[in-house]
C-alpha cells in the first residue's frame, strides 16, 4: 500500500466528514427555522389586537374595520362567533369521532390477525390518508344535501369527525398493544367479566396514552380551513343551532384574507389559532412523556 | 508491583494504566499488561468485569460515545495510540463482535472488500478478488461460498457469518484481531470451527479474544488475563494460570466458585 | 346472552362503522362523478379545457392532475436534502441528546401548524421576498407553493426516516468504525443503505401529504387553469380547484369537481397504498 498518499487521503476523508456534520447541523436548523419565523411574525403583528375584547366579540363589518383604518384606529371586534363555532364543531366531532375510535382500536387489538380487522385497520389506514378536501365533499354529499340541507355546523363537524376517526383507532390499538398481555389475563382470571375488564383494567391503564392520541386528533383538526369551506360555510353571528351555517377561526381567516380591509385581522385570529393548536399539542407530548 | 502479572519482553501492544469509565462508573480500573505477538491472549472474567470494556479500547471505539472516558496509554508497536488517526489505528486492529454482524445491505464479496471501499481506497478488480479470495481462504470459507460471492452476506449460516466477520476483518491486513466473544451467539460445531481457524491464524495474526469460556481459552489461547470487578488479577501462560492460579479469585473463577 | 358475547358483537359492529363511512364514500364520489365521466368519458382526463360558459360547458382536469403532481414533485425534491439532515440529526448525530429533543418537538410542531398559516406566510412574507429576487407573477406559481409544501411535508418524511436511522444496530456500525471509516462513511455506506427502504417509505408517505394540500397552495399557486409550462409559472392543484370553485357549482361543474375529489383520493389512496406496503415489507 501507498503509505504517502494514504495520509493526504485520511485528511481529506476527516475534512469531507466535518464538511457533511457541518452541513447536516446547517440544514437541520434550517428546516426548523420555519416554525421560529412564522410565530414570531404572528406575534409582531397580531399581538397588538389580541385582547379580552378580542375574544368575546363578533367579527366587525367591513364599514367598521375601514372607518378604523381610515381614523388610524385598531379595528374593533372580536371574533367570538370563530371562536364559539370552532368549539362547537370540534365537540360534536369528537362526541363522534372518540368513542367509535376508541371501539374500533379496541376491536383491532381484540382480533389482531383475523381478516375483518386487517381490513378494517387498512381502511382505517387509507382513511387517514384521504385529504382533508375530500372529507369535506363528502360531508356536502351527505350531511349537506340530505340532512341539515344547507352548509350546517353539524356537515362541518362530521368532516372533521372522519378526519379524527382514523388517528383515534390507531392510537388506541397501538397504546393497548403496549399494555402487558397479562394484566388483561389476571383480571380475567379473576372471573371479572370482558367488558369490565376493558374498562375497568385496559382503557383507564392506557388513559393517558389514548389521551395523547386524541389531543393530537383534536389539534389538528382545528385547524382546518378546506372541509369547513364546503360544510360549515361560515357565519358572522354566533350559531349554536347545529343545522345552521356556522363560522370558525379558520373560516374567520379565511374571510379577513380575502377582504382587504380585514387584514389586521387576520394576524390575531392566526395568533389565537396558532397558539390554541399548540396548546393541544404541547399538552399531548408532555401527557406522553410523562407516561414513560 | 503484582508478582501475578507477567512481564512480557517486546510486546506487540502494551498497555499502561489504562483506565475507562462510563460517566461516573469506572469499567476497566488502571491495566497494564503487554500482549506477546503471534499468540492468543484470552481474557476471561465473570460478566460485568469489564472485559469487553477493556477489549474495546484497544480499537477506540469508546469514542464513539460521548460519556466514556479513556485514560492511559497503548502503544502498538511502539506507536501511541490515542495519538494516531483512529482510521488508521482501526485498520491495524481488527475487530469482531459477538453477534455475527455482516453489512446486510452488501453481498459477501462486497462484506470482505468492505474495509476497502469504506475507506475510499480504490482498486483493479483482480487486486480486489485476490483479496476476497485469500481473506476467505483463511478463514476456510472460500470453497463454501466461491459460487454465491454475490449473494447477501445475511444468508449464510451463523457460524459462516461470523467467519465472514473475521474475512472482513482480516482483508486489511491488521496486526491484531480483536475478538469479543465471537462464538457466544454459535452452536458447537460453528465453535470448533472458529476455534481451528484462531489457532491457524496465529502464525500471522495477534490474536486477542474476550470469552467467558473458561474451556475455550484453554484450549486455543497461549496466554490469558483474568479480570475481575474491573481490576486485572492476574496474567500469565494459559496452562500455568489453569493449573496453578496464583491468586485466589482466579482460582475461584476457575474451580466454578462464581462466574 | 353472556356479557362478553354482547361486548363482541358491541365491538364488531361499532367497528364496522369505518368501513361502511370507506365504502359509501367510493360510492357517492363514483355516483357523483359519473355525470361528469358520461358527458367527457376519458377525456376529463386527457383535456385541459375548462370552461363553465352556459351551453357549451367544458371541463377536463389534466391542468390540475399536472399542477399536484408537479408542485408534490416539486415539495419533495426542495425537503429531500432538509428532511433527510434532519432525520441524520435527529436519528443518528445527536439520538438521546437534548438538543435532538428540542429539535425534534421543533419539527413536530411544523405538522400542527394550520395548513391557512401556512398559506398566510406564504403570502405575506415568503412571497414578497421572491418578488424582491426578480420573480414574475406578483410572485403566485408552482415554485413558491412548493417550497410552503416542501416545509409542510418535512415532518413526515422526517419523523419515519429518524425512527429508522435510529434503529440501525449499534454493532453494524461499530463494524464500520473498527475498519476504520469516519462516521460519514458509517452513514453512507452501512446506516443509510440499512436504512434506506424506511426513508423511501417516509417520502412516499410525505409525497402523499403533499398531493392533498388545500389552504396553502390554493393561496400561492396563482390559481391559473393550465398546465404550469415551467417551474415559475401558475398553476393550479385538484384540492386548489375544488376548494376554489365549489361555491358557485353546481350541475355538471358539480359533477366535474366531485370526479377531481376521486382521482385525488383515488392517487393518494396508491401512493400511500405504495408507502404502507413498503412499510409492511420492512417489518
Amino acid at each position: 500500500m501507498k503509505v504517502v498518499s494514504e495520509i493526504d487521503n485520511i485528511n481529506s476523508r476527516i475534512r469531507k466528514d466535518r464538511v457533511f456534520l457541518g452541513l447536516v447541523v446547517l440544514f437541520s436548523v434550517i428546516t426548523v427555522s420555519p416554525i421560529i419565523l412564522i410565530i414570531s411574525k404572528l406575534i409582531e403583528k397580531g399581538y397588538k389586537q389580541l385582547s379580552f375584547g378580542f375574544l368575546i366579540e363578533k367579527t366587525p363589518d367591513t364599514m367598521q374595520a375601514m372607518a378604523a383604518i381610515a381614523n388610524n384606529e385598531l379595528i374593533p371586534g372580536g371574533i367570538v362567533n370563530g371562536i364559539l363555532g370552532t368549539v362547537l364543531m370540534v365537540v360534536l366531532a369528537s362526541v363522534f369521532a372518540i368513542p367509535v375510535g376508541i371501539i374500533t382500536g379496541v376491536y383491532l387489538y381484540e382480533n389482531q390477525e383475523k381478516w375483518m380487522a386487517n381490513l378494517t385497520r387498512s381502511i382505517s389506514d387509507i382513511l387517514q390518508g384521504v385529504p382533508s378536501i375530500v372529507l369535506g365533499l363528502i360531508s356536502y354529499l351527505w350531511v349537506v344535501k340530505h340532512v341539515t340541507n344547507g352548509f350546517s355546523a353539524m356537515a362541518g363537524s362530521f368532516a372533521l369527525g372522519i378526519m379524527m376517526l382514523p388517528m383515534i383507532v390507531r392510537s388506541t390499538e397501538e397504546t393497548l398493544k403496549m399494555i402487558p398481555q397479562t394484566l388483561k389475563e389476571a383480571g380475567l382470571a379473576l372471573g371479572i367479566p370482558y367488558w369490565r375488564v376493558l374498562f375497568g383494567i385496559l382503557i383507564p391503564t392506557g388513559f393517558s396514552g389514548l389521551m395523547t392520541g386524541i389531543l393530537l386528533a383534536v389539534s389538528r383538526v382545528i385547524g382546518e380551513t378546506a372541509p369547513l369551506m364546503l360544510t360549515a360555510l361560515g357565519s358572522s353571528v354566533i350559531n349554536t343551532n347545529i343545522a345552521k351555517p356556522t363560522s370558525a377561526i379558520p373560516l374567520l381567516i379565511w374571510e379577513f384574507y380575502n377582504d382587504p380591509n380585514m387584514v389586521d385581522m387576520i394576524w390575531s385570529s392566526s395568533l389565537l389559532l396558532m397558539i390554541i393548536v399548540l396548546a393541544f399539542n404541547l399538552t399531548a407530548k408532555q401527557v406522553a412523556a410523562n407516561r414513560k | 508491583m503484582n508478582t501475578n502479572i507477567l512481564q512480557v519482553k517486546d510486546p506487540i501492544l502494551s498497555i499502561e494504566n489504562l483506565s475507562v469509565a462510563y460517566d461516573k462508573n469506572v469499567a476497566v480500573k488502571d491495566v497494564s499488561v503487554g500482549i506477546k505477538k503471534n499468540n492468543v491472549t484470552a481474557i476471561m472474567g465473570p460478566s460485568g468485569c469489564g472485559k469487553s470494556t477493556l477489549l474495546r479500547a484497544l480499537n477506540r471505539l469508546h469514542e464513539l460515545y460521548e460519556n466514556i472516558h479513556t485514560t492511559g496509554t497503548v502503544t502498538l508497536n511502539g506507536e501511541d495510540i490515542f495519538k494516531m488517526s483512529p482510521i488508521k489505528l482501526r485498520r491495524k486492529t481488527g475487530m469482531v463482535f459477538q453477534r455475527p454482524n455482516p453489512f446486510p445491505t452488501m453481498s459477501i464479496y462486497d462484506n470482505v472488500i468492505a474495509g476497502y471501499k469504506l475507506n475510499g481506497i480504490s482498486q483493479k478488480k483482480q487486486e480486489r478478488d485476490e483479496i476476497v479470495e485469500r481473506s476467505l481462504r483463511d478463514v476456510a470459507l472460500w470453497d463454501e461460498v466461491k459460487d454465491s460471492l454475490t449473494k447477501k452476506g445475511t444468508f449464510l449460516s451463523g457460524g459462516q457469518q461470523q467467519r465472514l466477520c473475521i474475512a472482513r476483518a482480516l482483508a486489511f491486513n491488521p496486526e491484531i484481531i480483536l475478538l469479543d466473544e465471537p462464538t457466544s451467539a454459535l452452536d458447537p460445531v460453528a465453535t470448533s470451527k472458529i476455534e481451528d481457524l484462531l489457532i491457524t491464524l496465529k502464525e500471522t495474526y495477534t490474536i486477542i479474544m474476550v470469552t467467558h469460556n473458561m474451556s475455550q481459552a484453554a484450549r486455543i489461547s497461549d496466554y490469558s488475563l483474568f479480570m475481575y470487578l474491573g481490576e486485572l488479577v492476574e496474567y500469565g501462560k494459559t496452562k500455568n494460570m489453569f493449573t496453578n492460579p496464583q491468586d485466589r479469585r482466579t482460582e475461584e473463577y476457575l474451580t466454578g466458585k462464581f462466574g | 346472552m353472556n356479557s362478553d358475547k354482547i361486548t363482541k358483537i358491541v365491538l364488531f359492529s361499532v367497528s364496522f362503522i369505518i368501513l361502511i363511512i370507506a365504502g359509501g364514500m367510493v360510492f357517492s364520489l363514483v355516483g357523483g362523478a359519473i355525470p361528469s365521466f358520461k358527458t367527457f368519458g376519458l377525456g376529463f382526463i386527457t383535456s385541459s379545457q375548462w370552461d363553465p360558459t352556459d351551453g357549451r360547458e367544458n371541463y377536463g382536469a389534466l391542468p390540475f392532475i399536472a399542477g399536484t403532481l408537479i408542485t408534490s414533485f416539486a415539495a419533495l425534491i426542495i425537503s429531500f436534502p432538509l428532511s433527510f439532515a434532519t432525520s441524520l440529526f435527529l436519528g443518528e448525530y445527536y439520538r438521546n441528546t437534548r438538543v435532538a429533543k428540542i429539535l425534534g418537538t421543533m419539527v413536530d410542531l411544523l405538522a400542527g401548524i394550520p395548513s391557512i398559516v401556512y398559506g398566510l406566510w406564504g403570502f405575506y412574507i415568503l412571497r414578497p421576498f421572491l418578488i424582491g429576487l426578480g420573480f414574475e407573477n406578483q410572485g403566485f406559481g408552482v415554485f413558491t407553493a412548493s417550497i410552503v409544501l416542501a416545509i409542510m411535508i418535512i415532518p413526515y418524511a422526517t419523523s419515519l426516516s429518524n425512527e429508522i436511522i435510529s434503529m440501525v444496530p449499534n454493532d453494524l456500525k461499530e463494524a464500520a468504525y473498527s475498519l476504520g471509516s469516519t462516521r460519514y462513511e458509517v452513514i453512507r455506506y452501512v446506516t443509510v443503505p440499512a436504512a434506506r427502504s424506511g426513508i423511501f417509505a417516509g417520502y412516499i408517505l410525505a409525497f402523499g401529504r403533499a398531493l392533498g394540500e388545500t389552504m396553502a397552495v390554493t393561496m400561492l399557486i396563482g390559481n391559473a387553469n393550465r398546465i404550469p409550462d415551467s417551474l415559475f409559472s401558475t398553476g393550479n392543484t385538484m384540492a386548489s380547484v375544488i376548494a376554489n370553485q365549489f361555491g358557485e357549482a353546481d350541475g355538471l361543474k358539480l359533477s366535474s369537481l366531485i370526479a377531481i375529489g376521486l382521482l385525488l383520493f383515488v392517487i393518494t389512496g396508491i401512493v400511500n397504498g405504495i408507502g404502507k406496503m413498503i412499510i409492511k415489507k420492512m417489518n
